[in-house]
C-alpha cells in the first residue's frame, strides 16, 4: 500500500449541531484520477477544505498522510507547499492582471523583493504549453472565456510544481469542447506523475475518466470502487449516492385532487450578462391550486436563477418568454410587481437576502406589506405590534420578545420568520428555495406542517430543494432542473430518488 | 435590588445610546471647570448652539445618507454655493426673502438628485460620485462670486434667520431679564415629553415588552426634564432661543418623526440593513436614493442660507470642511459606517459634542493646531467605542 500519495483516516469534522464528516477514509494512488462524488452536502467540499487546510489541524480529528508522511496543514500555504493545489468552482484569479501576473501571483519570480518580468514571461509560456494554451501570456484574464481561466488556474498549480491537483466541479461552467480538452490534459498530465482529484455531479463524465470513485453519503465514506474495467455505471454510482431510507418526518397530507392552472411559465429564457452566459433555456412548467410542485436539481442547475427570474428579475438578467398567473399575462418589472399579483418568494439565503438581521422580529415580518400596518405612509406601531404577535403565534417562533433581533434567534426561528414575512404579503403562490436548509429536524417538521396547512388552504407552493428526500416527501409532482434547462417531470407516483438523480446528472 | 445597582445596570445595558449624553455632560462639565463657568455661561452656550446650527443640518441628513450606506462629500461646498445663490437672488436679481429660500431649497434637492443618478442609476460609488459634487461646487461657488468678491447682503429679516432670537411675550412683569418665551416652551416641551413617556410605558406594557423600572423611569423623566429646563433657563437668561435653534430643533424633529414613524423611514432602514433583502421585499432602492439624496441636498441648501444669514454675507470659501464635520458628528452620534443603523438625534448629539469642543479649547486659548487633534481623538475614541460595544450587544 506504499504507492498511495494520500491517506485521509478518520477524518472528523464537526459544525455547531452538524457532523459534517463522520470517521471518512480516502486513500489516492499515485498517478491516479480519482472521483469524488455525492449529493449536495455528503462533505465532499469539507473533506477537500480539511485536506487543503482551510479547516487546520485541531479543527478535525483523524490524520492526513501525504507522500507518507503524516501532515498538520495549519493553511493553505502548507498544503500548498506540500505540493498540494485545490482549483474551486469559482475561479480565484484576479480578472484585472494578465495571465503571466496571475500564474505567479503569490510566488513571484524574485530577487530581494524586486520581480524578475522578464524570467516571469519566459517560464510562464512554459507553463502555458504545458496545458496546450496559445495565447499571449500578457492578456487579461478578464478577457479569456471560463474554459482557458481553467487551464490558467491549472497551469498556477503546475508552476508551483504541484503533485496533487483537486478539482471541485471544474465542468460546471464548461461546455463540451472545453470539458474535453480539460480532461486530455488530466489524463496527460497523469502520463507526467500527477494525481488529480475531480469533484464532480455529472456521472457520465466521471465515469469516462475516472480510475477510482469514492462515494461520499450523509458525511461518511460509503464505498471505493474500480471504475477502469467498466464495472460502474451510472446506476451503481446512484444507488450508493442516494441509497439512504426515508424517514417518516414528513406529516402526512390528504393528496386531494387540484384545481385549475394557476401559474405557467413558457419559453423561459434568460441570459446573465455580468457573467456572460445564458443561464435558463426553454423553461416551461405549470403550477395548480393547492399543489406542491418540487423542483429537484443540484446545486448551481439554475433553480434559484429560475426563481429569481420570476420574481421580478432584481438580478437584472435579459428575459424572454412568458408568465401567466391566473389566466392573465404577467410581466413583472421589479419584486413589487410580483408581490401585488400574488407571488411571494423565501430565498435561499435567509441571511444573505431574506432577512435583515441587525433589526428585530416584528420589523422584518411586515418588512414586505407594510400597507397592512400603516395609513397615508405613518406606521401605525400597536397594529404592527398586534399582528406580529399573532404570526409569532400562528408559526410558533420561539423568542423572547418580537422585539429581539432577527440576528440572535436559531436557524429554524429565522426561518420561520422568513416564512412568516412572507405569509404576511397573503400570497398565493410561495416560491420556498430550499425551505429547510441548515435547520434542525424538529424545526423541519413544523415547516412542512406549515406548507401542508397552506395548500389546504388553497394556496400553492413551488418548492426548490436539493435534498431528494423533502422532494418525494412533500411534492405532488416534480421538476428536475439540470444546466439551466427542465430535465424531467415526474409524478408523485413515478418518482424514484434514483430517477431524479439520472435526470439531474444528465 | 438596590436604587445605586439599578442605575449601573441600566446604563450597562444601555452603554450605547446613553454614552453619547454622557460623554456630552462630561464635556460640558470638564469646560466648565476649566473657564471658571464662563463655557456654561448663557451668551456662550446661546452662541454654542448658532455655531451647531449649520452642522446639525448636514448631520441629520447625513445620517440617512450614511444608513442606506453611502456618503456624500459634495455638501460642504454645495451648502457654500447656494449660501452664494441665495445672496444673488436678494442683492442681483432683487428677489423677497419669502421666495429665496424656497428657489435656494429647491435648487439644493435638484443638487442632490444630480448626485444620486451617478450612485442609484450607474452604480458609480458614492464617494466618488460627491468628490466630483465636491470639485464641481467649490469651482461653482468660485465662479459666481469671482466679480463681486464677497458678497454682502443688506436684508434683515434674511439676516435674522441666522443671527436673531424668536419674540417674548412683553407687558408681562415677572422674572426681569428672562426671556420668557423661551421659559413657557421649555415647560410645554417638558410637560409634552413626561405625557408622551408614560403614554409609550403603557403601550408597551400593554404588550409585556420589557420596560424601565417604575424608579428608573422616574428617574429617566427627572433627567430629561432637568435637562430641557436647564437649558432653556440658560438660554432664557440671553436672548432666549435663536431662530437657528428653532429650525434646528424642527429639523430634528421632523427627520426624527420620518425615521422612527414612517413607512419610509423603515424603508431606509431596511435598504441599509440588506439591500438585496429589501429589493427583494419590494422595496424600490434606486428610488429612495434618490429621495435620501434629494434630502441631503435640501439639508445642504438649508444648512448654506444659515451660514451665510450668520456670516450676513457670502463669501468665496463658505462651506469649506462643512462635509467632514457632518460627517464626523453623524460618526460620533452612533451611526454605523457598515448601514442600517443611526439615529438622527445621536447626530445631533454628535454635532454638539464637535462644536462644544471647539467653543471650549477657544475659550481656555488652545491652539487651533491643537484643537483639530483633539478633535480628531474624540472621533477615533467614539467610534472605537461604537464598534465595541456593538460587537458585545451581539
Amino acid at each position: 500500500m506504499n504507492s498511495h500519495i494520500l491517506e485521509m483516516k478518520s477524518i472528523t469534522k464537526e459544525f455547531p449541531g452538524v457532523k459534517a464528516l463522520d470517521e471518512v477514509s480516502f486513500s489516492v494512488t499515485k498517478g491516479e484520477i480519482h472521483c469524488l462524488v455525492g449529493e449536495n452536502g455528503a462533505g465532499k467540499s469539507t473533506l477537500m477544505k480539511v485536506l487543503s487546510g482551510v479547516y487546520p489541524y485541531g479543527e478535525y480529528t483523524g490524520e492526513i498522510h501525504f507522500n507518507g508522511i503524516e501532515q498538520k496543514f495549519s493553511g493553505i500555504s502548507d498544503s500548498k507547499k506540500a505540493g498540494i493545489a485545490i482549483i474551486y468552482q469559482e475561479l480565484a484569479l484576479v480578472p484585472e492582471m494578465s495571465v503571466y501576473e496571475n500564474i505567479f501571483l503569490g510566488h513571484e519570480i524574485q530577487k530581494k523583493g524586486i520581480v524578475d518580468w522578464n524570467e516571469t514571461i519566459k517560464q510562464s509560456v512554459e507553463m502555458l504549453k504545458k496545458v496546450r494554451l496559445e495565447i499571449n501570456p500578457a492578456t487579461k484574464v478578464m478577457e479569456l472565456g471560463v474554459g482557458k481561466q481553467q487551464l490558467i488556474e491549472i497551469a498556477k498549480a503546475l508552476s508551483q510544481d504541484v503533485k496533487l491537483l483537486i478539482l471541485d466541479e471544474p465542468t460546471s461552467a464548461l461546455n463540451e469542447d472545453d470539458c474535453e480538452n480539460l480532461f486530455d490534459l488530466l489524463r496527460e498530465l497523469k502520463q507526467h506523475g500527477v494525481t488529480s482529484i475531480l469533484i464532480s455531479h455529472k456521472l457520465k463524465e466521471v465515469i469516462g475518466i475516472a480510475d477510482t470513485v469514492t462515494v461520499l453519503r450523509d458525511g461518511r465514506t460509503i464505498c471505493t470502487l474500480d471504475a477502469r474495467n467498466g464495472q460502474v455505471s451510472e446506476g451503481i454510482l446512484i444507488k450508493h449516492m442516494v441509497g439512504r431510507e426515508i424517514n417518516n418526518v414528513y406529516p402526512p397530507r390528504p393528496r386531494s385532487k387540484h384545481g385549475e392552472v394557476i401559474f405557467e411559465v413558457r419559453n423561459l429564457n434568460a441570459y446573465n450578462p455580468k457573467i456572460g452566459r445564458t443561464i435558463l433555456k426553454d423553461i416551461n412548467f405549470n403550477v395548480k391550486k393547492g399543489e406542491v410542485v418540487g423542483f429537484a436539481g443540484l446545486m448551481g442547475s439554475g433553480r434559484t436563477e429560475l426563481a429569481l427570474s420570476l420574481f421580478g428579475n432584481p438580478a437584472g438578467f435579459e428575459i424572454s418568454g412568458e408568465v401567466i398567473v391566473e389566466g392573465k399575462k404577467r410581466d413583472f418589472k421589479n419584486p413589487r410587481h410580483a408581490i401585488n399579483s400574488g407571488l411571494a418568494y423565501v430565498t435561499e439565503d435567509r441571511k444573505g437576502n431574506g432577512l435583515i438581521l441587525i433589526q428585530d422580529v416584528k420589523q422584518n415580518i411586515t418588512l414586505a406589506n407594510m400597507k397592512r400596518i400603516s395609513k397615508r405612509g405613518i406606521v401605525n406601531e400597536n397594529n404592527e405590534v398586534k399582528q406580529a404577535i399573532e404570526y409569532r403565534k400562528a408559526l410558533d417562533i420561539r423568542t423572547p420578545t418580537i422585539e429581539q433581533k432577527v440576528l440572535n434567534l436559531s436557524g429554524g426561528n429565522q426561518q420561520k420568520v422568513s416564512l412568516a414575512k412572507w405569509l404576511f404579503v397573503s400570497p398565493e403562490i410561495l416560491i420556498l428555495d430550499e425551505p429547510t436548509r441548515g435547520i434542525d429536524v424538529g424545526a423541519k417538521f413544523e415547516i412542512y406542517t406549515i406548507m401542508n396547512q397552506l395548500v389546504a388552504e388553497g394556496k400553492s407552493i413551488i418548492m426548490i430543494s436539493s435534498e431528494l428526500p423533502e422532494i418525494l416527501g412533500m411534492s405532488d409532482r416534480i421538476y428536475i432542473v439540470s444546466s439551466g434547462r427542465i430535465t424531467g417531470e415526474l409524478s408523485i407516483e413515478e418518482a424514484t430518488q434514483e430517477k431524479i438523480m439520472h435526470m439531474a446528472t444528465n | 435590588m438596590s436604587f445605586i445597582q439599578n442605575v449601573q445596570k441600566i446604563l450597562k445595558q444601555n452603554v450605547r445610546e446613553y454614552g453619547m449624553y454622557i460623554a456630552l455632560l462630561a464635556i460640558i462639565v470638564f469646560f466648565t471647570t476649566m473657564t471658571n463657568g464662563i463655557f456654561i455661561s448663557s451668551r456662550n452656550i446661546s452662541n454654542l448652539l448658532n455655531q451647531t446650527g449649520y452642522i446639525a443640518v448636514l448631520a441629520v441628513g447625513m445620517t440617512l445618507v450614511i444608513v442606506i450606506r453611502h456618503i456624500d462629500l459634495s455638501v460642504g461646498f454645495l451648502a457654500g454655493f447656494l449660501g452664494a445663490m441665495a445672496a444673488i437672488a436678494m442683492v442681483q436679481w432683487h428677489l423677497p426673502v419669502v421666495v429665496v429660500i424656497p428657489l435656494v431649497m429647491s435648487m439644493g434637492v435638484v443638487a442632490g438628485l444630480i448626485t444620486a443618478f451617478p450612485v442609484a442609476q450607474l452604480g458609480i460609488p458614492s464617494f466618488v460620485a460627491s468628490l466630483a459634487g465636491w470639485l464641481i461646487y467649490r469651482g461653482a461657488l468660485l465662479l459666481v462670486t469671482l466679480k463681486t468678491g464677497t458678497i454682502i447682503i443688506p436684508n434683515d429679516a434674511y439676516n435674522a434667520i441666522g443671527n436673531g432670537y424668536i419674540p417674548d411675550i412683553t407687558n408681562l412683569n415677572i422674572l426681569p431679564g428672562m426671556h420668557k418665551l423661551t421659559l413657557l416652551l421649555g415647560i410645554i416641551s417638558v410637560v409634552l415629553n413626561i405625557f408622551n413617556e408614560i403614554k409609550n410605558r403603557q403601550n408597551k406594557l400593554a404588550y409585556n415588552f420589557e420596560v424601565l423600572t417604575m424608579d428608573m423611569f422616574i428617574l429617566k423623566l427627572f433627567f430629561t426634564s432637568t435637562v430641557i429646563l436647564g437649558i432653556t433657563w440658560v438660554l432664557a437668561g440671553y436672548n432666549g432661543l435663536s431662530w437657528t435653534v428653532v429650525i434646528m430643533l424642527a429639523v430634528v424633529a421632523v427627520y426624527h418623526y420620518i425615521t422612527t414613524k414612517t413607512v419610509l423611514g423603515r424603508y431606509i432602514y431596511a435598504i441599509g440593513g440588506n439591500p438585496e433583502a429589501a429589493e427583494l421585499s419590494g422595496i424600490d432602492v434606486k428610488k429612495l436614493t434618490f429621495v435620501v439624496f434629494g434630502s441631503m441636498g435640501m439639508l445642504s441648501a438649508l444648512s448654506g442660507i444659515l451660514f451665510s444669514s450668520r456670516l450676513q454675507s457670502a463669501t468665496t470659501i463658505a462651506g469649506q470642511l462643512f462635509e467632514m464635520d457632518a460627517i464626523a458628528a453623524a460618526y460620533v452620534g452612533g451611526v454605523s459606517a457598515a448601514g442600517g443603523v443611526g439615529k438622527v438625534t445621536g447626530s445631533l448629539i454628535g454635532a454638539l459634542v464637535m462644536t462644544s469642543l471647539t467653543s471650549g479649547m477657544n475659550l481656555m486659548g488652545i491652539d487651533i493646531s491643537s484643537q483639530y487633534i483633539v478633535r480628531g481623538l474624540v472621533l477615533l475614541i467614539a467610534v472605537i467605542f461604537d464598534v465595541s460595544t456593538r460587537r458585545r450587544g451581539k
